[in-house]
């Protein structure tokens, strides 16, 4: 035994004794029968918790084996921040998790399960769907299933009480705020408690300005973020603020989704579940958005902000390495990818959109058609900036930095030195 | 029997241990031993170890020095921001809180008007656990739908209770005090009634006043539960931690170095090595409270 070995032993199993994960307490149930699918779901939600148990109720019933679906729900968050030691230790089968940068990271981790061989049957993913599905060595590992758009939303009512437009440049979004605030409204929500909300208005306001390549690249660690451009970023930003419900940083998502519906607030960048979740059913009719406003005209309003989310395998769960656990779980993966299961899914949550192409159209929201136009009119798709870059970076770096621009806009440089040092050392140890 | 014995401690001179006994003892005092070590140093060493590497939980540990250090101290900043609130925290608890949990156990002590209710009232938040304390602090002070904002009627403007890097830290000592004043309170309560009453009998018959007599006379008895009451104000103000993270996760003016450990292991980033050299600077503070301590205990063993 290696001195490398027994340090990783000994680290292994001082982290297995110290930091007993959530998730594995939550998923030791009864093990070894091949029928039952366990399927880690971050899904806690109200709404999409119970139109996934929809969904896979109807799965059950549509399988001819008998197979059953065992779904361990775990809180959104907690979810994601435990993950990694989740997908180490004994994960479920198959799990809910997002396309993009985020599952690469995992796949070169080899802690996920290659299905390029289903990816040679599913039918009505386009080849954008792919490519957010593939790793870094070409192979899928990433069955997607629905995804929404971020943009501007608002309330139809609202908008027509006061006879505002939809502006199409920041000019006029900022005139539309000044208006907002005459009538006495708060012009824009702005919620960041959480840490992730405040992104998509830093990522929309890059794509615009900077173009959707530059986001890709500085989200890849090969852009500086001292760089004149960023810094832009950050100067647009501010100039948005005043208009902007203070107190971002003591702020839910839902609170603001609340706030929308109040009508206390014009307008929020938000996705579209957010704003959705918080409406009463009846409401939802007059939720509205625009796509966020054209800054530099060279990039127009040309990318659109549409995280994917999706379903994976888990390498290291031990149920698959029974081949019969094996075809249960591709068998799941297979239905999940037909356009009937998005159908199911969401009729009882109309506040995303399918990915497949066969899916029915015709009964979505006026909402989901718009959002359906909006992401098929895209030049390119964009996945959020935390599912864009690496997760240590998301998580350590940038929420914190966001966080401090909403509450102390006013240095900008010293913010973009901060957060460019530290990038550096966090990209430079792989 | 007892004849038996007797001859073997004879003949082992001043062992008095049989082999049985040796067993017994060494399984009893044994097994903490293993388990202290499997469950204490192992992971606390793993630590240390770890703090020198890059890492991520998942590749091959790769060593870096002293790097983590120097990132941590040099580039980090949410560092010193929580190296500070963990020391507030010491203070606010130790400054304020235990001062105030006394002054209410004097006054219970004394026997005032519903002093049964006052104690129970004073004392209920104790058995709620951190985090759950920090859920009822933001009903009390979130900045829309908060109870606080409600009470005072400023709408207009509210005050931004949590979400304000400013005063956020303040409003959450103040519920890890409402919480820690009980404890303290019903410590010191157990120490007054352990007080001999013919001690202040004794001082009111020498003419002392209340305050003398409390100062020079009660509070010295009470220095066993000094002693507790410091360590538990120490230990509460290193492991703070439920709280913040109830409330925001420990970010945007509410850092401290426990949070700052497990969002660099435990969450999405797996930062480990990094994380490992943040825990190993509290290990190292709290280290300093212990040795304190624990020298401060053996001169007083020694003197008395």
């Amino acid at each position: 035994m290696s001195r490398r070995n027994l340090l990783r032993g000994a680290a292994v199993g001082a982290g297995a004794v110290a930091l007993p994960s959530l998730l594995t307490a939550c998923s030791s149930g009864p093990g070894g029968d091949s029928k039952i699918i366990k399927l880690g779901s971050n899904s806690s939600d109200a709404v999409p918790k119970k139109a996934f148990a929809d969904a896979f109720a109807a799965y059950e019933k549509q399988s001819k084996e008998g197979r059953k679906i065992k779904v361990n729900t775990v809180d959104h968050n907690s979810f994601q921040e435990n993950i990694n030691r989740y997908l180490q230790s004994d994960p479920d089968e198959v799990f809910m998790w997002f396309a993009g940068n985020r599952m690469q990271y995992f796949a070169k981790k080899g802690l996920l399960y290659d299905i390029s061989d289903l990816w040679q049957d599913y039918k009505g993913f386009t080849p954008a769907l792919k490519a957010q599905s593939t790793g870094a060595d070409g192979k899928q590992y990433f069955t997607p299933y629905y995804y929404y758009p971020w943009a501007v939303f608002h309330r139809k009512s609202v908008f027509a009480k006061y006879g505002y437009q939809a502006p199409k440049t920041l000019d006029e979004y900022i005139a539309l705020a000044k208006q907002m605030k005459k009538d006495k409204l708060v012009p824009i929500g702005s919620c960041d408690k959480d840490g992730w909300p405040a992104m998509g208005t830093f990522d929309y306001i890059n794509m615009r300005s900077n173009g959707y390549d530059f986001h890709k690249s500085l989200m890849a660690g090969e852009e500086s973020w001292t760089d004149k451009r960023v810094k832009d970023v950050f100067d647009t930003w501010r100039r948005i603020l005043p208009y902007c419900q203070p107190g971002a940083n003591g702020r839910t998502w839902q609170e603001t989704g609340q706030s929308l519906q109040k009508r206390e607030i014009g307008m929020v960048v938000l996705g579209m579940p957010h704003p959705g979740q918080q409406f009463p059913a009846a409401e939802r009719s007059d939720i509205d958005f625009f796509p966020f406003p054209e800054i530099n005209p060279e990039h127009g309003q040309d990318a659109v902000e549409a995280p994917i989310d999706g379903f994976l395998l888990a390498k290291k769960s031990k149920e698959l390495k029974n081949k019969k656990s094996m075809e249960s779980a591709k068998d799941l993966l297979r239905w999940l990818a037909t356009p009937r299961a998005e159908d199911v899914y969401l009729a009882g949550d109309p506040n995303n959109i399918a990915v497949n192409s066969g899916a029915d159209l015709s009964k979505y929201t006026g909402l989901q058609k718009k959002s359906a136009q909006l992401i098929a009119g895209a030049k390119q798709i964009s996945q959020f900036m935390d599912r864009d870059t690496r997760p240590d970076f998301a998580s350590t770096v940038m929420i914190p930095a966001i966080q401090k621009f909403l509450s102390t806009p006013n240095d900008v440089d010293g913010l973009c030195n901060d957060i460019e040092r530290q990038k550096k050392t966090i990209f430079a140890s792989e | 029997m007892a004849l038996n014995t007797a001859r073997r401690s004879a003949r082992r001179g001043r062992s008095r241990f049989t082999r049985r006994d040796l067993v017994v003892l060494g399984l009893l005092l044994g097994i903490p031993v293993l388990l202290d070590i499997a469950i204490v140093w192992g992971p606390t060493l793993a630590s240390v170890v770890l703090s020198f590497t890059s890492w991520d939980g998942v590749g091959s540990i790769k060593w870096v020095g002293t790097q983590n250090y120097a990132n941590l101290f040099t580039n980090y900043p949410p560092f010193w921001p929580a190296v500070r609130h963990n020391l507030l925290w010491l203070g606010f608890l130790g400054l304020v809180s235990v001062p105030f949990g006394l002054l209410l156990a004097v006054l219970i002590d004394r026997g005032v008007r519903f002093s049964r209710f006052y104690q129970s009232t004073l004392y209920m938040p104790v058995v709620l656990s951190l985090a759950v304390v920090g859920f009822i602090a933001q009903l009390v002070f979130s900045r829309d739908q908060g109870v606080l904002n409600a009470i005072i009627g400023n709408t207009k403007n509210p005050t931004d209770w949590l979400g304000d890097p400013k005063l956020n830290i303040w409003m959450i000592l103040l519920a890890a005090a409402w919480r820690h004043t009980g404890y303290v309170m019903i410590l010191y309560l157990a120490g007054l009634k352990a007080v001999d009453p013919s001690l202040k009998e004794a001082a009111a018959i020498d003419g002392a006043s209340e305050a003398q007599t409390f100062f020079r006379v009660v509070f010295p008895t009470l220095r066993p539960v000094n002693v507790i009451v410091g360590v538990i104000t120490v230990i509460e103000s290193l492991r703070a931690f439920d709280i913040v993270y109830a409330v925001n996760h420990g970010r945007n003016g509410l850092e401290v170095l426990s949070v700052l450990v497990t969002d660099n292991i435990i969450g999405e980033a797996s930062r480990i090595g990094f994380g490992s050299a943040i825990a190993v600077v509290l290990l190292v503070v709290s280290m300093g409270f212990v040795v304190t301590y624990l020298v401060q205990e053996i001169r007083g063993e020694k003197s008395r």
